[in-house]
């Protein structure tokens, strides 16, 4: 085991893969002799050779053509958008394309590709980076989205991502590339896709989230106890598709729940599982399912964004007056 | 390529140079000097932390004002987020691009009379609005035309493409604009494309595609002059490609030149200097000199001091502001929200 950030047991992630599979190929804007604007890929190209590691024109829809023609050929391409909000340039390619070839072609070609990008609030970028698109990618038959809120996840999700014959969206929060450290097994390891993480057991609510969100939930979840409320919160990290059984099972324990997500309130992830809930466990829900979310508007740039993003006491704010109903 | 001025400021292309008086020569160095000041004080505020996101210019002047002294007040930009000299000069006022640089909405309010879109973040993107843009204007008979900027990375988006096809297909009155400062963060420009020029790919589209050199503000001057005039005359759009360089970092956000460029690379690129090289040439001719320069300089600097003053005087924006602002007619979701946070912001 070794001391790692999210950023470093990302990267760890990409390496073990390059190394065990030579059909990985890694590639995106500025990732082969820069190392990614974030370092992600610090490294790798000096490792495995510009032949696997490399640069792309600055096309987004370029890369993900790329990624589509190299991924029927046998290859296994790790792609990297730059940041979220550039996602929109090659929609077509994800949306249109990647995630339906399976489908389109009776299951004789594959797209086992991963899409990784950097997402989410709290580091005052510009414009059109941090956006929580995560809702959109969800509504992709075909396309799993992943996001992690641990380094130990961190890589053992990216593994099993990597490894996946279907594509895979794997988002990860700029706020936690190296804001927490946490024990990565230096071997290969993987996480199962679609399975969620009860973080912190608890019976009197439960409280659901993922990526940066989770820990705001755990540290909610600390301050109630103080109050004789034990939350119980649940990391998703899949988001498409949610990991159901996990979160009925939990909510027929507790009989409340709140869903937690840094996006707007507007559909999105967290309008999807409140609606599941719903239909799956009404006759044990002691309160309506509450959401934490931000609001409708396009996400504020830097000076905004401390106030527009939902924080832990939001979720305590949410959590007692679902007790209270 | 085309080359009007040498390294020396000497003119080399007589027959080509453009015919300016010596108020409009002085003016460009004027507004080259002004920019260089504006840049140093903006990277110097951004290190403090009191800008937001920026985008050095420095390198670029003559690519940036040579070819913005040659439309006219009434034509149209379309900018990139490193376009912000330009669009000064068009009458944006600097402490909103202040403002645009912080994240602050009233950044992207732009004073009645300035044909100006707001600071394009996505790469591209503005090139095929530009597209549209010129076939409003031609749409309503217009004599303006609309100039367009994006970098040598940005010539490889397909929207670089599609813009200038669509210019050509409807032949508009547009300009566009690659400034070849030779990287995209840390891509070369070599690795960008294959092809010799940029310039090049204009015959694609069917239209004019030119080089010139882009620390050169004459050569930048004359050529989109004559693009101007072309799209003016009925005659279509005009692909410009300046080669140029950015001395320093991409951004301000933690990129770090020195890894991707050599010093050599540097000091190489330093001796074109345009504004060495334009100071020069209106040395020689007696037009400018050093008291003219200083007092530019003091003039540059006191217009950041007030402009940050301005800034920093300017209220927060709210998060109920932001609500208020998604659209003209509220929907019920965001009404409710408006409600909620203003509550949530008095009892702060
Ligand atoms: C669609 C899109 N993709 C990627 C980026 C991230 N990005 C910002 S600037 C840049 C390089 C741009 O280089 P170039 O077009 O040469 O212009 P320069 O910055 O050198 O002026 C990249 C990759 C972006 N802003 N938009």
């Amino acid at each position: 085991m070794a001391e790692m950030t999210m950023i470093q047991a990302i990267t760890d992630a990409m390496r073990t893969e390059l190394k065990n599979d030579e059909d990985v190929l890694l590639f995106g804007e500025d990732v082969g002799h820069y190392g990614g604007v974030f370092r992600a890929t610090e490294g790798l190209q000096k490792e495995f050779g510009e032949a696997r590691v490399f640069d792309t024109p600055l096309a987004e829809s370029g890369i993900g053509g790329l990624a589509i023609g190299l991924g029927v050929t046998g290859f296994r391409p790790i792609m990297e958008i730059q940041f979220i909000g550039f996602i929109f340039e090659v929609m077509d390619g994800l949306a249109g394309q990647m995630s339906r070839m399976h489908y389109r072609t009776g299951g004789y070609y594959d797209s086992p590709i991963t899409v990784r990008a950097p997402f989410g609030g709290g580091v005052k970028t510009p414009e059109l980076h941090p956006d929580s698109l995560e809702g959109l990618m969800a509504q992709m038959p075909g396309m799993r989205v992943v996001i992690p809120s641990t380094p130990y996840d961190a890589k053992g999700l990216l593994i099993s991502s990597i490894r996946s014959d279907d594509p895979v969206f794997y988002l990860e929060h700029m706020k936690l590339y190296r804001s927490l450290k946490g024990e990565v097994s230096e071997e290969a390891y993987t996480i199962d896709l679609d399975k969620a993480d009860i973080k912190r057991e608890g019976k009197d609510i439960t409280f659901i989230a993922y990526g940066a969100m989770v820990h705001s939930a755990l540290k909610a979840a600390e301050q109630l106890s103080e109050e004789n409320i034990e939350a119980e919160v649940i990391d998703l990290r899949t988001v498409s598709p949610v990991d159901l059984d996990t979160i009925i099972e939990s909510v027929k324990k507790t009989n409340r729940a709140v869903v937690i997500q840094e996006a707007q309130r507007q559909a999105g992830v967290a309008a999807g599982i409140s609606a599941e809930i719903s239909e799956r466990a009404i006759l044990h829900l002691e309160a309506p399912v509450a959401r934490v979310t931000a609001p409708d508007t396009v996400y504020p740039f830097a000076s905004d964004e401390d106030i527009w993003l939902p924080d832990h006491n939001d979720i305590i704010e949410k959590a007692k007056a679902t007790i209270d109903f | 390529m085309l080359q009007i001025l040498d390294e020396n400021g000497k003119v080399i292309n007589e027959d080509k140079k453009p015919d300016l008086s010596d108020e409009q020569l002085q003016d460009i160095m004027y507004r080259m000097v002004y920019t260089r000041i504006l840049d140093q004080r903006a990277v110097s505020l951004g290190r403090q932390g009191r800008l937001g996101f920026y985008a050095p210019v420095a390198g670029q002047e003559a690519s940036m004002i040579g070819s913005h002294y040659a439309v006219d007040k009434e034509d149209w930009i379309a900018p990139g987020y490193r376009d912000i000299p330009q669009l000064i000069w068009h009458g944006y006022p600097l402490w909103q691009s202040y403002l645009f640089s912080k994240g602050h909405y009233k950044g992207g309010q732009m004073p009645e009379g300035v044909n100006a879109l707001v600071p394009q973040i996505i790469i591209g993107a503005q090139i095929v609005q530009t597209a549209g843009v010129a076939l409003g204007l031609k749409k309503k008979g217009k004599s303006q035309v609309v100039i367009t900027y994006t970098g040598d990375g940005g010539a490889s988006q397909g929207d670089f493409y599609e813009g200038m096809n669509f210019a050509g297909a409807f032949h508009v009155p547009a300009i566009f604009v690659v400034q070849n400062n030779q990287y995209a963060i840390s891509v070369p420009a070599e690795e960008q494309t294959a092809a010799d020029t940029i310039a090049q790919k204009a015959v694609a589209a069917g239209i004019e595609g030119i080089q010139v050199d882009g620390m050169d503000a004459l050569a930048v001057y004359a050529a989109t002059q004559k693009a101007r005039q072309n799209a003016v005359d009925g005659n279509g759009p005009t692909l410009i490609e300046t080669l140029c360089y950015r001395y320093g970092p991409h951004s301000l956000s933690g990129d770090d030149p020195t890894r991707y460029r050599t010093s050599e690379e540097d000091d190489e690129w330093e001796k074109r200097d345009p504004l060495v090289r334009f100071r020069k040439y209106l040395e020689d001719k007696g037009l400018w000199s050093e008291e003219k320069e200083n007092e530019i300089v003091e003039q540059a600097k006191a217009d950041v001091k007030a402009a940050m003053k301005e800034v920093e005087e300017t209220p927060r924006q709210k998060v109920s502001e932001l609500i208020e602002i998604m659209g003209n007619e509220l929907p019920y979701n965001l009404r409710e929200q408006l409600e909620e946070y203003r509550a949530k912001e008095s009892s702060k």
